[in-house]
């Protein structure tokens, strides 16, 4: 395809330096020593006193923490739960009850958050009363929160990767003598492996970040990360926010350039192997 | 006859989606029906604050409906405003998303190779940082004395700082911001798909680049236009976090409204009766984003 | 080295609904040990749904299939002793070759080298001895059908279905692998059922063929009893190339072998005792390899009337030049086009009938088929 024209290419032009502006704004004044935050102090600048701060500081420490240990679970929850509901989607044809699963799969990707957040707490309190479990919110109230909003994405990617796959490979596998379980196992699995890591990483970060769902979920004791900050942010800047901001902007980013150069090392081995087929064709 | 294969494969299908199916059924459509429930409810004074949803009289199940909360809400100008002003923004804000993101989207995908992914990686390294701290960075942005203001004041082009915060434009700026990358998603997804060879054709016909443009790619890309755009608004419509920490103190919007009867006043019903209505006023657009942006989110990723 | 004694595999009465929609209807088939066995038909005649029926992947709606005597109705795919290749090959793209053919064999839990071995011998019976660890997007199409061949044959199946099974395939590949599948049938002694849309290919492979039209069986028979006997005018028609001629029926209780036929402008004899009524319309269906084309009138005829018998006149429409044979688009007098195939037997162009060219056109009386439907 021919490469775009002059408008569209300022314009994303723009959009980068939009999407980019803040956060390089926010590493750049995580160094600064003025509790101002944006106002350079240019005498005492650049300076690492914050991150030395945000070691110290347990509050946000042991939120993170919190934070942490509930996505692990949530994203493992979600994926097991995900992985099924994607694969009954892409596979199981028309069956009474997907359209309410399709229903169910789309709606938490696009639901206000408020709305989630409040009928999730009223159910927890509505079978308090009941059963009188759970006993009070908490971390498993929130992991159960988080599992339900993110087994939408996973269902999603695995759902779509499993569509991309001929079915005939799983009839095949049947042919061949192995039954149902095995197929799954054997098969099904390892074709959607890349699915379920990126599902995963997506509900950790779904998880690790969200605030306004857990809110409405966490009790008295539980705080979480994104909760500490919003907190702190409210009244305004603050320059140890700065600096794990910095820190966790750091950390995806270069997971994300490793994965990609993963990615990009797969990509030539592939190519090269076709290249090989492509000489060898008889 | 044929029992035998049927129902050990059946079997086996139920567990599958029985699992997740029971999951969300119990997690996720029975809290909105007990959301509506009390919507219909009285506050008390106890804890939890409402009266009971179900109460036994005689041994025959009673449940009380109250309206109260939604003549309330349906006469209050706080909250009409609050709605009016929500639907608003997040028109408003999915608009200006758009705008941004479609040629960031179709430049992504016309892009070749390395620079697709590059591109690519660019647009969504941001979303796997965290949403809350990206909105903060807008305040040091846009405060009286921040980097902007900073800025303009030094190359002299404004002589008393600008407010930015605390207004629409601020919401604005924050909803796109954080959306952007559910805009280009599925608008790049769509437009990945296009067949070169039609664009070809048209120029074959005597067709100029940009009358290429809007007659053969733009209506093809309706269904990505579609599936970005309700991506964007429905959930700008309940939108928390970029408000409080950006918007205006003045004029709420509902997912404020929501939050502060619950957490401040302690009205659940009431809380419960906003968030019904504004399920309401999202469900055509929520059934909209079913029916086609289903479809459009598959290819990537 | 087929077995007529008994059906080995039985289809009865079969029928496949969804919905609304008649996918198989009503089909009754026996097929024999050691046959090929092409079903041939269209999209949408029900060819691919009767073999999943087969391999097991979808239920009857009525009727049963026995295979070996064993009703298979409740038996699923993977405990049948039928296997089948499919027409995307359906290759497991995260195993080797090894590991692709091996899999069946070890759903039956045999040892590590005993399935070694049987691996290593399926490689070299297709010819791909060295491929063992190459993953299947490092093949091209032809390698991947033939590792699909050794996967499905590798558990030994009594019965083997076939998917349109050279259709990826380019033509001169595809012949090669015509005539190598046949000799591994004969080989391994396997029957084999193929499902094709290609005439060509079920003429060429089997020894027995099924027309299917719109979910039933139409006709049954070998290639050569298909080709030169269809049944009805949708067969004559559906394999090769065919001129159909409508006429009525004329004649004496005794002798009927004689249609009057309007388009020629001729009657048409045939060799044999006609069972319709007197005035009945029929076709008569003529091969165009069948027709002799000459620039004279055939026998010394002086010329040719409406009573002549087998012989018409027209003019040269067009000419398909082929190379091994030509075919002629020849306009008769009543304006209707008859199709001749000719050898070209003279290298000369000169030689050859040209186009414009007045010629007469005339068959035996063995040529015609004659059909009421």
């Amino acid at each position: 395809m021919k490469t775009s024209g002059w408008f569209p290419r300022t314009i994303l032009g723009v959009g980068l330096t939009f999407l980019y502006a803040p956060i390089i704004s926010m590493m750049v004044f995580s160094l600064n020593n003025s509790r101002l935050v944006t106002v350079w102090d240019s005498a005492h600048s650049p300076t690492l006193k914050w991150y030395g701060e945000l070691l110290g500081n347990d509050e946000i420490l042991g939120a993170a923490w919190l934070s942490i240990r509930i996505a692990l679970i949530a994203a493992s929850g979600a994926v097991v739960l995900g992985t099924l509901t994607g694969v009954a989607l892409a596979r199981f044809g028309p069956f009474r009850g997907r359209t309410l699963m399709v229903g169910m799969t789309t709606a938490p990707l696009v639901m206000p958050e408020v709305i989630t957040g409040l009928a999730l707490l009223l159910l927890f309190i509505t079978l308090q009363q009941a059963i009188g479990w759970p006993h009070g919110t908490g971390m498993v109230t929130i992991i159960l929160a988080h599992i339900t909003f993110c087994t939408a994405y996973v269902a999603v990617v695995v759902q779509s990767r499993l569509v991309g796959f001929d079915e005939s490979l799983e009839e095949a596998a049947l042919d061949l003598g192995a039954r149902p379980g095995t197929v799954f196992r054997r098969i099904t699995l390892p074709l959607v492996a890349p699915a379920l890591v990126s599902g995963w990483l997506l509900s950790f970060t779904l998880s690790w970040d969200d605030l306004v769902i857990t809110q409405f979920v966490a009790g008295p004791g539980s705080s979480t990360l994104p909760m500490v900050i919003f907190s702190k942010v409210r009244l305004g800047v603050s320059p140890d926010v700065n600096a794990l901001a910095t820190i966790m902007v750091l950390l995806v980013a270069s997971g994300i350039t490793l994965s990609a150069l993963w990615l990009r090392y797969q990509y030539r081995r592939r190519e090269r192997d076709l290249q090989l087929a492509a000489a060898a064709n008889q | 006859m044929t029992q035998n294969l049927q129902t050990e494969s059946l079997r086996a299908r139920r567990v599958v989606m029985g699992i997740p199916l029971l999951w969300l059924l119990l997690l996720f459509l029975l809290p909105f029906l007990i959301v509506l429930k009390l919507s219909f409810s009285e506050t008390r004074l106890a804890i939890p604050p409402y009266a009971p949803l179900l109460e036994w009289l005689g041994g025959v199940p009673h449940s009380a409906l109250h309206i109260s909360n939604y003549a309330f809400l349906f006469t209050d100008p706080l909250y009409i405003s609050a709605y009016l002003y929500s639907l608003k923004v997040a028109i408003v804000s999915t608009f200006y998303c758009l705008l941004l993101g479609y040629p960031m989207a179709y430049v992504i995908a016309r892009a070749q190779g390395t620079w697709r992914t590059v591109l690519l990686m660019l647009v969504v390294l941001p979303f796997w940082t965290s949403f809350l701290l990206r909105v903060y960075a807008w305040i040091g942005l846009l405060k009286h004395n921040g980097v902007i203001n900073n800025i303009l004041m030094y190359l002299g082009l404004i002589h008393q700082p600008l407010t930015m915060l605390q207004t629409d434009f601020a919401v604005y700026v924050g909803i796109v911001y954080s959306y952007l990358p559910f805009m280009i998603l599925p608008l790049y997804a769509n437009l990945e798909k296009h067949d070169g060879a039609l664009l070809e054709a048209a120029a074959d016909l005597g067709a100029r680049p940009f009358t290429a443009f809007v007659r053969v790619t733009l209506p093809q890309s309706i269904p990505g236009i579609i599936a970005g755009s309700l991506l964007v608004f429905i959930p700008a419509v309940g939108e928390y976090v970029v408000p409080s920490l950006l918007g205006r103190t003045d004029q709420l919007m509902i997912g404020r409204v929501l939050s502060d009867e619950f957490f401040e006043n302690r009205d659940w019903p009431l809380a419960s009766a906003v968030a019904i209505l504004m399920l309401l006023l999202l469900v055509i657009p929520i059934m909209l984003f079913q029916r086609s942006g289903g479809r459009e989110l598959e290819s990537h990723h | 080295m087929v077995d007529k004694q008994q059906a080995y595999v039985r289809i009865e009465g079969v029928s496949k609904r969804f919905g609304d929609f008649v996918a198989v209807d009503d089909v009754t088939l026996d097929i024999y040990r050691g046959e090929i066995f092409c079903l041939l038909g269209g999209s949408g005649s029900g060819k691919t749904t009767l073999l999943r029926m087969l391999a097991g992947f979808e239920t009857p709606s009525s009727g049963r299939i026995l295979v070996d005597g064993r009703d298979m109705s409740t038996v699923p795919p993977y405990e049948r002793p039928v296997n089948m290749m499919f027409q995307s090959y359906a290759l497991f793209p995260h195993m080797s070759v090894e590991k692709n053919i091996a899999f069946g064999l070890e759903q039956e839990r045999l040892g590590r080298d005993e399935i070694r071995r049987r691996v290593g011998e399926m490689l070299d019976i297709v010819k791909m001895g060295n491929f063992g660890h190459r993953k299947p997007h490092q093949l091209s199409g032809g390698q991947r059908q033939r590792i699909a061949l050794a996967r499905s044959l590798i558990k030994r199946p009594k019965l083997l279905l076939l998917d349109e099974p050279l259709a990826a395939l380019d033509r001169k590949l595809r012949e090669h692998t015509q005539f190598e599948l046949i000799n591994i049938q004969k080989a391994l002694g396997v029957t084999f059922i193929v499902v094709t849309h290609d005439q060509e290919e079920a003429m060429t492979l089997s020894t027995r063929m099924g027309v299917m039209n719109h979910g039933r069986i139409v006709q049954v028979g070998t290639p050569s009893q298909i080709y030169e006997s269809p049944g009805t005018r949708f067969i004559a028609d559906f394999i090769g190339s065919v001129n159909l001629f409508e006429g009525q029926v004329l004649g004496e209780a005794e002798e009927r072998r004689r249609i009057r036929c309007n388009e020629l402008g001729c009657v048409i004899r045939v060799d044999r005792h006609l069972p319709s009524a007197q005035d009945a319309t029929v076709w008569a269906a003529v091969r165009p390899e069948k027709i002799h084309m000459t620039r004279e009138p055939p026998d010394g005829l002086a010329q040719v009337s409406p009573d002549t018998e087998n012989v018409a006149r027209g003019r040269v429409r067009g000419i398909a030049y082929m190379g091994d044979a030509s075919v002629y688009l020849v306009a008769l007098d009543s304006g209707r086009e008859v199709r001749v195939t000719l050898p070209n037997s003279a290298r000369d162009a000169e030689q050859r009938i040209g186009p414009d060219e007045i010629v007469f056109l005339s068959w035996h009386t063995g040529s015609p088929v004659v059909l009421t439907e």
